[in-house]
């Protein structure tokens, strides 16, 4: 206890200069002219947007990853005091001075800076030389392509920076492993593994492929443990829950808590509501909920409502009729009931006000008590302005003719009767005697006579021609093909209606609803609808000028050009250091010849290089050349846009990959003093050929300086690059 | 149903005319050939499902596909005793696939599943015997199945895509087999080269030279000119009898004034297609719709103009032949309706960042967007363009922008011709190149053209091409309610076959639902067993004799069962075209043998536990009897899915099916 008083109580600290020196120069080489040039570059006008409605609290749909990045760069918008008053319209445009340029950049510039001792770090706990270690970190030090991609507000350099983290923490991990488990130290690395995938996998879904990769891993590493015999049951039993608390439920927990304070930070609606269910929105502060709050929820006979379609593609629309109806004769020839139109309009509308009735009684008022219509029950739905009631027959469609038309019934007294009965479908119901709620049941309509289901057409184009007003189509689909979304309904306007008269009726449906009841989602039915709606919201293919496809990514054939001065030539381009990547392209393949050999020679008993030699090549192999392999081969099976900085994090391990391949040359296969020295001087010269590149290539990395049109012509070392020459 | 499509394909191939589907030919081949034998002559339409055959004798296709349907219980038979060396196990697999509704159904009518799964079953039967052979190598018998097993990856990779999983399937049995005779010191390198060149002569050069071999036939047998000639490139049509390009004499050079067709150079690119309905409001300007179009036909004539001369001069016959250079400024007129090719700064109606091509002007006269510069790929100003052989890009000359066919079909108002736009981005791709086909000029000589002529790779390429661009094409609609591969293992949702309405003889392709929710509970029964066999054995635990004998099983017999059930459903998951229920019934055979393994061993072991030999013997028969009766009462209630329906849909409880709709979202 007092033990200082016996002793000196002595710190002894013991820096790794390597280190600190390569993290002050990463620091320099990211952050050097950080908020030059003060114009939007490239994708900030796409993260910007989500930026800004951070900062004003709205919320927000973006399908390209989970909340975890953006928020990221919203908090350096935070600590810069921006108050999201700007327009990201256009690449280019210059920021107004409340945009704190630097400190937006600066977090991304840091994650990218830090790459570079992690680099070193990783290299060391995969037990190379450090001589090695500082060759893989002068690398990602002097890549072009990285520094660009770290000095503006995108995502790639900090899931850069989690992958790495990730990997080095693992190995940090399993090194330990061997003489300390459950140590302090050893508990940190495990759970800082899991902490980096779950970061890195919120950042962006690539994470998802590393995180896959380092699970693998150690799901092999543990079954070596389970052939270990010094094992006990007891202890490999505890080995694997740890495991498994660590790597799987850990991350699982961060991931749902980014969705959480997405969540909380974003309580006000804002553009992207409709996409979301009603419910959803009406937990959203203004639009939706200003309208809903308040409104009784069960659905009585004599309710108004109005009936939104689950689907909302191509867009969200309301079941609508007006006094119009529909053509004798189609364009194509084809009859028609000539009875109301019935169609689904996009906009709120006093329109689409419909009346549940019971079919027994006359009365369109709720009585007191309010009778609720429950799961199965039989109604009518009167339209509240024109008074008739919603109908289907046995009659084509306008544009689906496979189906049934939907009317309100018009008396022609001709032999068509009305059949307007409809079961009420309660179809996330609990009970089969659930009452239909508003906003929060969604409910199918089936048609009694004809067993067809209530459905708006929903594809693209189903819109009705000029007698229709454009609006969409509604129909009967007879051949009920399971569950699909559009023919679900769910009520979102509500009302008791109180009105006997016709006149006093269209005075109360023009009137807005009140009373008073609230209603809050849970936030894991908010995390999983949100959650869907990322994972399946698709925005249409887009093609992009520099957009590229996996195959040209190896050989950089391609660029991107990230932002041009609008008077001088200065530019900047995403452009690797051409060195770089062929050289992590020969290494890769050097170590895959090499590993077969060996492996096909070590089958036959043949032992080329030291066991232990053996082993850091096969672990060096797993992680470097894995890393590349799971960060890469799935992009062609994707069909989205991909872009050249895609690429990187499969980049970054290849790069990792160089100097152990050096390493292992000249340790094991130049045999000779005289080979080793030529072997040294050959990799000292590759090496300032790299340094003479990222000079070269300097100016466009940096924006700064500008250079003269023949200077930018000799820039253009392939021809597929495009870099922008102005016309003078 | 779908016997319309293959048994038609059928009649085209003894009618020999050319059609194009996106499977490879065999399956198709062998339906025409016993069609043939059996006295089927052809002519029966197969216009829609439901249509009588009358008095067409289609029988012996029929018998075809269902006698290939009924080896696949041998076959399975064979291999699970193969590999487990039991009895019981296989008599249980047979037992399963003979009372599964859903594979009778299959293989009774003409389609190419029952083909393909025959060869596939036959090429999985042939692998295993040629492994229990592998004691003695290079004998007769492993000569034998050696290089049947490749004759039935041909057979598979012939009759459909799929096939190529059953390829992967036995290449990975390979390269482990190879892998342990590597590690084989006993063995020289002599012999393992030996090893090494059997495989690769009976399991790659053997199926390539079949599957090449097929498609040699296939392009013998059909060489009349038939509905699928548009899908191809001009070379591969000049082949073809009664193809106006077969033979074909046109004037070599264009020339300002002929009437011509101009064809996209993408792989099943259509032709450059005008007609008077308009672009709908809201798509781009309204303006007279560009497409492209597979099929010939009058609208796709255009004629070259000058864009700076009157039409009234190039009509005279006297005035001198002016021949179209490279790098000239051209209108085109379509020839029916008189509208100039054009294209301004609208947004193109599917691909929203090109720019939309029209039809625009009366006779003749439009304005300065329809100038189009000509330019061949490759070639220097000033030289004259060849019919057939320039690979031709035009260039909007206001915009500068490339016409080009996107490839994306257009929706009802287009009639579902393919899309053509104006791509602002310059790469060269196949889908901004055109070629000039047919070719009219009264004042030019007609040279002929045989020069064309293909060779057999490259026809045997293109081929593939169209068949790779067909699958993939066949993407689901909008709002279309398809089959997702998760449904399949669960049995769903099946297929209707026939009939819909009460009074039909209805038919309806789905599982027996006993048999497969006992696949899917044995799938994971199967991983939890292995799982614990394997950290067992890793442990260190030492085993009886027997319970080693049973692991082994497990592990090696199963695992490669389980490993075909994966490469035959996983695939699909990442698959974008449509989907249909039957592309399970591959995975499904494996599954079924998988759980003949499966609930043998597992019966042994239970069985094994018990100590007095007579009651474990009770315990295993009982065991065995109650899974085969389970099975075959099910088959008792569920068989009419197969054979025939009739009377009220089963949601009426009246009807005979009543009670066994377990699922809602069973049809029948």
């Amino acid at each position: 206890m007092l033990g200082f008083l016996k002793k000196p109580f002595v710190v002894t600290a013991e820096i790794n200069m390597n280190l600190v020196a390569l993290t002050v120069m990463g620091l320099i080489s990211r952050l050097w002219g950080l908020s030059c040039p003060r114009a939007v570059v490239f994708d900030e006008v796409y993260y910007g947007q989500f930026v800004s409605l951070y900062m004003k609290r709205i919320f927000f749909v973006d399908d390209s990853g989970p909340p975890l990045g953006h928020m990221l760069l919203a908090l350096g918008g935070y600590l810069g005091g921006f108050d999201g008053n700007f327009l990201w319209n256009r690449i280019g445009a210059e920021y107004s001075m409340n945009v704190p340029v630097w400190s937006l950049r600066l977090l991304p510039a840091l994650a990218g800076a830090l790459c570079v001792p992690l680099a070193y770090q990783i290299l060391v706990e995969l037990q190379f030389s450090h001589c090695a270690a500082l060759g893989a970190a002068l690398l990602i030090l002097l890549e072009n392509s990285l520094i660009t991609q770290s000095r503006f507000m995108l995502l790639e350099s900090i899931l850069i920076f989690f992958i790495l983290l990730a990997v080095l923490s693992y190995l940090k991990f399993y090194n330990l492993q061997r003489h300390s488990s459950f140590s302090g130290t050893w508990w940190f690395w495990l759970l800082l593994t899991g902490v980096a995938c779950s970061c890195a996998v919120g950042v962006k879904y690539m994470g998802l492929f590393t995180y896959m990769l380092l699970l693998a891993i150690a799901g092999l590493h543990f079954w070596h443990m389970i052939g270990d015999q010094s094992f006990s049951n007891v202890s490999l039993m505890c080995h694997f829950l740890v495991r498994v608390l660590a790597l799987i439920i850990i991350p699982m927990a961060m991931y749902l808590s980014f969705f959480y304070v997405h969540l909380t930070l974003l309580y006000r609606s804002g553009p992207h509501d409709q996409i979301m269910t009603s419910a959803f929105q009406a937990s959203l502060e203004g639009g939706l909920a200003r309208i809903t709050q308040g409104q009784p929820l069960e659905v009585a006979y004599g309710s108004q409502i109005t009936l939104r379609n689950v689907l909302g593609k191509p867009m969200q629309c309301w079941l609508h009729s007006h006094a119009n109806t529909y053509p004798i004769r189609y364009e194509n020839g084809r009859g028609s009931s000539h009875q109301q139109q019935v169609t689904c309009y996009p906009f709120k509308d006093v329109n689409n006000w419909w009346i549940v009735k019971d079919p027994g009684m006359q009365q369109l008022v709720v009585s007191n008590p309010p009778r609720p219509v429950r799961h199965g029950h039989i109604v009518q739905l009167v339209h509240g302005i024109t008074t008739r009631y919603l109908n289907t027959h046995d009659v084509a469609a306008p544009l689906s003719p496979h189906s049934q038309e939907v009317s309100c019934y018009i008396d022609y007294n001709i032999s068509m009767p009305a059949q307007n009965l409809w079961r009420v479908e309660i179809v996330n119901r609990e009970s089969d005697t659930d009452v239909w709620k508003t906003i929060l049941s969604e409910v199918r309509f089936v048609h009694v006579n004809t067993s067809a289901v209530l459905k708006a057409s929903g594809f693209i184009g189903a819109s009705l021609p000029e007698w229709g007003y454009r609006q969409l189509e509604v129909v009967g689909e007879k051949l009920s093909k399971g569950y699909h979304q559009s023919m679900l309904w769910n009520v979102e306007e509500h009302r008791y209606g109180k009105s006997q008269e016709q006149k006093e009726r269209e005075v109360e449906l023009h009137s807005p609803t009140q009373m008073d009841i609230s209603k809050n989602l849970s936030f894991m039915a908010k995390f999983t609808e949100l959650q869907w709606k990322i994972l399946t919201l698709k925005n249409e293919d887009t093609e992009h000028k520099y957009s590229s496809s996996a195959l040209d990514w190896i050989t950089m054939d391609t660029n991107i050009a990230y932002w041009l001065h609008p008077t001088s030539s200065a530019q900047i381009h995403l452009l690797g250091n051409v060195v770089t990547w062929a050289s992590a392209n020969v290494a890769a393949l050097v170590y895959m010849c090499l590993s077969l050999w060996y492996l096909i020679r070590r089958r036959r008993k043949i032992y080329d290089i030291p066991e232990d030699a053996w082993q850091l090549w096969v672990s060096a192999g797993g992680f470097c050349v894995g890393g590349w392999a799971v960060n890469y081969l799935p992009f062609f099976l994707m069909e989205k846009t991909l872009f050249l900085y895609h690429y990187l994090p499969a980049l970054t391990f290849q790069i990792l990959l160089i100097p152990i391949i050096l390493q292992h040359l000249s340790d094991h296969l130049c045999r000779s003093l005289l080979l080793k020295s030529m072997f040294s001087a050959s990799v000292v010269a590759w090496f300032s050929s790299v340094y003479f590149v990222y000079c070269t290539f300097r100016p466009v990395t940096y924006g700064q300086p500008s250079l003269s049109a023949t200077e930018l012509k000799d820039l253009r070392w392939k021809d597929s690059w495009n870099i922008l020459i102005r016309k003078q | 149903w779908d016997e319309t499509h293959f048994g038609k394909m059928g009649s085209y191939y003894i009618n020999r005319t050319f059609f194009f589907d996106v499977h490879p030919p065999l399956g198709k081949m062998l339906i025409g050939l016993t069609g043939y034998l059996s006295g089927y002559d052809g002519t029966f339409p197969f216009q829609k499902p439901g249509d009588r055959y009358e008095q067409h004798n289609y029988i012996g296709m029929r018998a075809f596909c269902a006698f290939l349907g009924s080896c696949l219980v041998p076959f399975a038979y064979l291999t699970v005793l193969e590999l487990s060396k039991s009895l019981p196990a296989a008599l249980l697999t047979a037992f399963i696939l003979i009372f599964d509704t859903g594979c009778i159904t299959l293989s009774q009518y003409i389609l190419l599943d029952p083909i393909l799964m025959f060869f596939l079953m036959g090429a999985v039967l042939s692998m295993v015997k040629c492994n229990s052979c592998a004691d003695r190598p290079f004998s007769a018998s492993w000569w034998f199945w050696l290089s049947l097993t490749g004759v039935n990856l041909a057979g598979a990779m012939g009759v459909k895509f799929v096939g190529l999983f059953v390829v992967l399937l036995v290449g990975l049995n390979t390269i482990y087999d190879l892998w342990d005779l590597l590690g084989n010191l006993s063995l020289s390198l002599v012999v393992f080269g030996k090893h090494l060149l059997a495989r690769v002569l009976c399991l790659i050069l053997l199926p390539l030279a079949l599957y090449t071999a097929t498609f040699a036939v296939h392009f013998a047998v059909l060489n009349k000119s038939g509905p699928g000639d548009g899908f191809f490139s001009s070379a591969f049509q000049s082949q073809l009898i009664g193809n106006n390009l077969h033979n074909v004499s046109v004037p070599e050079h264009l020339a300002y004034g002929s009437v011509v067709t101009m064809k996209n150079l993408r792989m099943a690119g259509g032709y450059l297609h005008s007609h008077w309905h308009l672009y709908p409001e809201g798509v781009g300007a309204r303006q007279q719709q560009v497409t492209a179009y597979l099929h010939k036909d009058l609208n796709n004539l255009w004629i070259i103009k000058k864009h700076d001369s009157v039409t009234a001069d190039l009509s005279d016959p006297s005035s001198p032949v002016e021949f179209v250079r490279h790098g000239d400024i051209i209108r085109l007129e379509h020839k029916e309706t008189s509208r100039n090719l054009h294209s301004h700064q609208h947004e193109a109606p599917l691909t929203r960042k090109h720019f939309q091509v029209t039809g625009y002007g009366i006779n003749g006269t439009g304005d300065s967007n329809d100038f189009w510069r000509i330019e061949v790929v490759g070639r220097k100003a000033g030289n004259l363009i060849k019919v057939l052989r320039s690979q031709v890009r035009l260039t909007h000359v206001a915009t500068g922008c490339i016409l080009g066919s996107s490839g994306k079909t257009l929706p009802k108002w287009g009639w579902e011709q393919v899309e053509v736009t104006c791509t602002p981005y310059l790469k060269e791709t196949p889908n901004s190149l055109w070629n000039f086909e047919d070719h009219i000029n009264p004042k030019l000589p007609n040279i002929s053209l045989d020069v064309l002529k293909p060779s057999f790779a490259e026809v045997l390429l293109e081929s593939h091409m169209v068949m790779i661009r067909g699958n993939s094409g066949l993407k689901p609609k909008d709002n279309e309610v398809t089959s997702k591969p998760w449904h399949w293992p669960i049995n769903y949702q099946g297929l209707r076959f026939c009939g819909v309405n009460e009074t039909d003889y209805r038919v309806y392709l789905l599982g027996n639902p006993v048999i497969w929710w006992l696949n899917l509970v044995t799938i994971g029964l199967y991983l939890l067993i292995a799982a614990c066999t394997a950290v067992t054995l890793k442990r260190g635990v030492q085993l009886t004799p027997e319970l080693k004998e049973l692991s082994r099983v497990m592990l090696r017999g199963g695992g490669q069962i389980t490993l075909g059930w994966l490469l035959h459903y996983l695939p699909f998951f990442m698959m974008g075209r449509v989907l249909y229920f039957h592309h399970y019934f591959p995975a499904m055979l494996f599954s079924s043998m998988l759980t003949g393994i499966t609930w043998d061993t597992l019966l042994k072991f239970c069985a094994g536990l018990l100590s007095p030999s007579t009651t474990a013997r009770k315990v295993y028969g009982g065991g065995f009897l109650a899974l085969v009766l389970l099975i075959v009462y099910s088959f008792y209630l569920f068989h009419p899915l197969s054979y025939g329906m009739k009377g009220p849909m089963a949601s009426d409880p009246s009807s005979p099916m009543a009670g066994l709709r377990w699922m809602d979202s069973w049809e029948f």
